[in-house]
């Protein structure tokens, strides 16, 4: 595997030059926090930040997509037929994305593309990006991704990594794609032999910063109606505003709601980002609603996170620890703390173990 | 890459008011592009999503069946947005069918077996389709005994009439039908809920008897009981979910139970598959 150095310098060179053949996104400051955009000529990203306020999801996944258009004239050939909205093809390079986002779109992936149907626009956003990946020296106390299946150095869904040694970037090439990159950037220069035990150092490092952890080794023996029934949800969910702010800041959240959208004789079929907090996410047409509390729709996103989707794939958790849900929860639920209770619940006592984290 | 949200379009051929009140109407369906009508090759049990650009779209379950050529019928009760809609349409309005979506009655069981039907109010439209799917002549010799026990709230509130009497007819068909009651003095088929006719029509249970049943909460309550009577197996018993759903083939979200989507893994389940999820539904 290449490695590559690159003075931080030349770094604004190199994006300037990509931006000619990429749609380039990164993160860049508004106010007191990160958010991904995509670059203007001459924007520069910011990298001073532990992690973006929001996932980077967006980029691949917009919150408001159109995918047809219509016509509602009736005198219109294309009357009440649904034609595809054109995408822009232009490749997509992600800059300073943390290795436990891009492994996010790893398990959202499984969602999207399936062996029954492939969702094209999900698909082709996520084709035709490049994940450039920022290892993370400086891990948040929020942080438990060593315990979820990734890590701060984590390079399983990156195209390359990138990491900070001070006046100086070292870069893991770890894919066709992420070489290609490179070499449209200019960023060539080969780092000397020590790189790769530096970058080890610095990875060893980071991994010893993320202190809290989850326990999820027992959540697959776990039977699902004994966890659905358990009496920890009440207090749970006690506290629970039902704002939907958790599924809104995370990157593995991807459920969506269809919608037609008028103005005139023409129109848009869209898809938005849509949350299971709200009761009109499963509310029938009759008035029935199968997740009418707020105890059941927060046991709904625990539930699918920790136990559906362990059972579903057998690999893991539908949870990548960035922390982000943590952070911004109004009420202070904790998703580790959830978690630990699910993953020792004893059927038995109906007793679980109440960490503290 | 075929798009799976795009809606085939049809035109609005015939509309037939079902029901006296007039909350039920099915319309037929045909493709505007005839090569559609291959790409939509459905399994009865299965369901669509009618589509109208502007207002958007809706589950419903397919009635008419694979064996009936040249178009697609559904069945819609007007209960909300889009349905008020496409109560007001006419025929010769275009619109959009998504489809098929789900899984299906399980045909490769149930073939060579005995089928009971068990059905109540508007939720008989999957049922039709299986009935005429089963009595079709190239098909009625993989089918071994059928029952049918169907019922609604009064002789008007009856779905396919005609057909009924018609299926009443036969003799390779075993045609229960039923009101909860009726002023009628020349109702000439059962009055009673359907569990209890159920429970003085339906076979006893065997390893080659399957039941579906399909109807309102409060029917499927009370034949439970009359089928654990009758020695049914809950994975002898299949029946059909709904739950709100918007891209029918697994990946909005919405529709889930536990692990399963009702959209992709169902509509149809097993009792006993039932038994072991979530009742969110």
């Amino acid at each position: 595997m290449k490695i590559v150095q690159i003075d931080k310098s030349q770094w604004m060179e190199g994006i300037e030059k990509l931006k000619e053949a990429y749609r380039v996104y990164a993160p860049v400051k508004y106010e007191s926090f990160h958010d991904f955009k995509a670059l203007d000529k001459g924007e520069a990203p910011d990298f001073d930040f532990q992690n973006t306020r929001r996932s980077p999801k967006s980029v691949v996944y917009p919150q408001s997509e159109i995918l047809f258009r219509y016509s509602l004239d009736k005198n219109s050939d294309e009357y009440g037929i649904l034609k595809e909205e054109e995408k822009d093809k232009t490749p997509k390079a992600v800059f300073g994305i943390r290795p436990c986002d891009a492994y996010s779109f790893h398990l959202v992936k499984r969602n999207f593309d399936t062996e029954d149907y492939q969702d094209p626009y999900w698909l082709a956003e996520y084709n035709k990006s490049t994940f450039i990946g920022m290892a993370c020296n400086a891990p948040c106390t929020t942080c438990f991704c060593t315990s979820a299946g990734t890590g701060p150095y984590d390079e399983q869904c990156l195209d390359a990594l990138v990491v900070d040694a001070g006046d100086h970037y070292l870069v893991k090439l770890l894919s066709e794609k992420g070489e290609k990159l490179f070499e449209a950037a200019g960023w060539t220069t080969e780092a000397e032999a020590s790189a790769e035990s530096r970058i080890e150092e610095l990875k060893s490092a980071a991994e010893s910063k993320v202190t809290s952890t989850v326990n999820t080794d027992n959540l697959k023996k776990q039977k699902m109606l004994d966890l659905y029934e358990a009496p920890f949800w009440e207090e749970v969910a006690f506290s629970c505003i039902n704002c939907g702010t958790c599924t809104y800041v995370c990157p593995t959240c991807w459920c969506f709601d269809i919608q037609d959208e008028t103005s005139g004789k023409s129109g848009v079929r869209l898809r938005n980002w849509d949350s299971c907090m709200y009761p009109l996410f499963t509310l029938h047409a009759s008035g029935h609603n199968p997740r009418g509390t707020k105890l059941d729709r927060v046991r709904q996103r625990f539930m699918h996170k920790l136990k559906y989707y362990v059972d579903k794939y057998d690999d893991g958790i539908q949870c990548v620890g960035c922390g982000r849900c943590v952070q911004s929860c109004p009420v202070n639920i904790d998703i580790r703390r959830v978690c630990n209770m699910m993953n020792s619940y004893d059927p038995e006592t109906a007793m679980c173990e109440v960490t503290t984290v | 890459m075929q798009n799976p949200y795009y809606p085939f379009p049809v035109r609005i051929d015939e509309i037939i008011t079902e029901t006296e009140d007039k909350s039920l109407k099915t319309f037929k369906f045909v493709f505007l592009d005839p090569d559609d009508e291959k790409r939509f090759a459905y399994r009865a049990g299965q369901f669509a999503e009618l589509s109208i650009p502007g207002l958007g779209e809706i589950p419903i379950g397919i009635a008419s069946s694979p064996t009936e050529k040249g178009f697609v019928k559904f069945t819609v009760f007007k209960t909300g947005k889009v349905t008020s809609y496409l109560h007001a349409m006419k025929e010769g309005d275009i619109m959009g069918v998504r489809g098929p979506l789900g899984n299906s009655f399980p045909w490769d069981i149930l073939e060579g077996k005995n089928v009971v039907i068990v059905g109540g109010g508007f939720a008989f439209t999957t049922l039709r389709s299986s009935i005429v799917h089963m009595i079709d002549p190239a098909n009625r010799d993989k089918f071994k005994d059928i029952h049918v026990i169907y019922g609604a709230r009064s002789p008007g509130m009856l779905l396919y009439k005609d057909e009924l009497e018609a299926w009443a007819e036969r003799d390779d068909l075993n045609m229960h039908i039923t009101v909860d009651g009726t002023d009628d003095p020349n109702w000439k088929h059962n009055t009673g809920f359907v569990p209890a006719v159920a429970e003085q029509e339906a076979p006893k249970a065997d390893d080659d008897t399957y039941a579906i049943v399909c109807g309102p909460p409060i029917m499927i309550k009370f034949t439970q009981p009359v089928l654990d009577n009758l020695g049914y197996k809950h994975d002898h018993i299949f029946m059909s979910l709904e739950n709100r759903m918007k891209c029918g083939i697994g990946m909005c979200g919405h529709c889930n139970i536990g692990k399963e989507f009702v959209c992709k893994d169902g509509p149809v389940f097993t009792l006993d598959t039932l038994n072991q999820m979530p009742r969110e539904y």
